[in-house]
């Protein structure tokens, strides 16, 4: 039993010892790097104030499209080669013709175009004199880069809320002190002759409890 | 003679004292032995920490209390530790909050379809388990005219959005006032100054109670060492955020800190095909959030809770 207690004695000397030895290890260590720590932060804080001197350095891009549309021919030559052309190729030397106002009623070319925008025809947005621009309401002419300009005819309300960032996808930096940002164009989204955002389908779910197969089913049952 | 010659030899000789344990004796020692025992057993799961951690895992203090070379020293451990458990090279940071911001979410439920893209982004950046398809947000699909979440389902598929629902992203909203900070016993989890609320994975203890505190769901608990294959680990990492957390800890979502507090957006904003979500800096005065709070019919999930959460759903 002496032998015992001595032992136990022993471990607890041993652990006191060794309790001793981490925590003034320790607050030796500390000490400097309490001194050390201000450093950095004041460090930080004077980078902050410079960059806060000059902000928004960086600009906000608004992809465009790279021009006016080409179509792309059907067949190839003989030499196996696809070629596309510009609107204008066909639309210069073809007069206008006002009485197209949906895809229906064409006979030749654009023939089964999906076409759900409205009350719009063709040459709403089209420009008749230059099949590679667009025109606008009031017969100002606008190139294709700068669609959303002809959007905006009508959603006005779309146009603000895009400006402040609530409509529209955006990539990059929130902060333009410290990088660019980049948003989508209007027809990134929809496609100007059935605007509406198309379906999606499903394909990643996380597979936690809470989506345990078996239980959704006694969900739907009830 | 013999016998008077015997008589003092037997007087002289006393009998052998036993040492018998007395039943005092005996039940001390039967108890130290217990004793001993129950000790060992209680010291056992140190020996098998002992044998999965190094020391220097073991003797790390609370991530608020680590000096700047300490931090460094963990970070190299950590990155040391992914390269020899995962394969991976990673640079782990240490963000701190960039003095002046705070930062707010928002989510447009007139556009957003509920397609996932966000799911499957956050799944891809922060890390999580492949096999679990872990991911800190969940959209829960709901019948029109009802914000009660209970009415909704997270187990929809095929084509979105369908005609009578509408989408509900749920994922932390970083709550000013946060009932899982609150029910931590070993402070293992806090708010920092830009308003994110994070978690010290090396100091957390497993027991979950911030998970049951969440009234969005909006924690993960790592029931198994996450699994992820060597070239799809994001090398992009902080401490707070999406480095590769060890079994046995709560996660969360961090508005992706290791991106935000070096002035980028969020991986499940650049994600969203639809463009329903807002992210921005609430202190300043030109942002898109607070242009959008300005203007836009905002709601918070779960008001009359007060956690005051700063994460807005609006419609248009």
């Amino acid at each position: 039993m002496v032998r015992l207690a001595n032992l136990l004695f022993a471990g607890v000397v041993c652990a006191v010892i060794s309790m001793v030895i981490v925590t003034v290890t320790t607050s030796d260590r500390r000490a400097p790097s309490h001194s050390e720590r201000a450093h950095p932060h004041s460090g930080l804080a004077s980078a902050t104030t410079g960059v806060l001197a000059n902000p928004a350095t960086f600009p906000i891009v608004i992809r465009k499209p790279a021009g006016p549309p080409q179509i792309k021919l059907a067949g190839t030559d003989p030499q196996g080669r696809s070629a596309s052309v510009a609107c204008a190729t066909c639309h210069s030397v073809r007069p206008p013709n006002f009485d197209n106002q949906t895809a229906q009623s064409l006979d030749e070319f654009h023939q089964g175009l999906q076409f759900n925008h409205g009350q719009l025809s063709c040459y709403s947005c089209h420009n008749p004199e230059n099949a590679d621009e667009l025109r606008l309401a009031d017969g100002t002419a606008v190139e294709y880069a700068d669609v959303m300009t002809l959007c905006t005819q009508c959603h006005s309300k779309q146009a603000e809320s895009f400006a402040h960032g609530a409509h529209g996808g955006m990539n990059g930096f929130w902060d333009l002190s410290r990088g660019p940002q980049t948003k989508n164009n209007c027809i990134d989204c929809h496609d100007p002759h059935a605007p509406n955002y198309p379906k999606m389908i499903v394909d990643f779910k996380p597979r936690d409890r809470f989506l345990d197969l078996q239980r959704a089913e006694h969900d739907n049952h009830k | 003679m013999t016998t008077i010659n015997e008589r003092p030899e037997a007087g002289n000789r006393e009998l052998p004292i036993v040492e018998n344990f007395s039943r005092r004796a005996a039940v001390k020692g039967g108890f130290a032995t217990l004793g001993a025992a129950a000790f060992v057993a209680a010291i056992s799961p140190l020996r098998h920490a002992a044998q999965n951690t190094s020391a220097a895992e073991f003797l790390q203090k609370h991530y608020t209390e680590l000096s700047d070379e300490q931090k460094a020293d963990v970070i190299a451990r950590l990155e040391a530790e992914t390269k020899k458990n995962y394969g991976a090279e990673v640079t782990i940071g240490d963000d701190r909050p960039i003095p002046g911001t705070k930062f707010v979410y928002a989510i447009n439920l007139s556009v957003c379809n509920g397609n996932g893209k966000c799911v499957e982004a956050c799944h891809k950046e922060n890390n999580h388990d492949r096999a679990t398809h872990q991911s800190y947000i969940r959209i829960v699909e709901m019948p029109k005219g009802t914000l009660d979440m209970e009415q909704g389902s997270t187990t929809y598929t095929g084509v979105v959005p369908k005609d009578d629902k509408f989408y509900l992203p749920v994922q932390c909203q970083q709550c000013d006032e946060p009932p899982c900070v609150d029910v931590c016993p070993v402070k293992a989890t806090w708010k920092e100054e830009d308003g994110i609320v994070v978690v010290d994975y090396n100091w957390c203890i497993g027991c979950r109670y911030c998970e049951a505190a969440c009234p969005y769901h909006a924690r993960r608990f790592n029931w198994k060492k996450p699994e992820v294959p060597a070239d799809q680990v994001n090398p992009d990492q902080s401490y707070l955020s999406n480095r590769i957390r060890p079994v046995g800890v709560v996660e969360k979502c961090t508005y992706c800190l290791h991106r935000t507090r070096r002035g980028r957006l969020p991986a499940c904003l650049e994600a969203c095909p639809t463009g329903a979500r807002v992210f921005g800096n609430i202190l300043d005065e030109d942002s898109n959030i607070r242009w959008i709070l300005d203007n836009k019919r905002v709601y918070i999930l779960k008001e009359e809770l007060g956690t005051k959460p700063a994460f807005f759903y609006y419609f248009d």
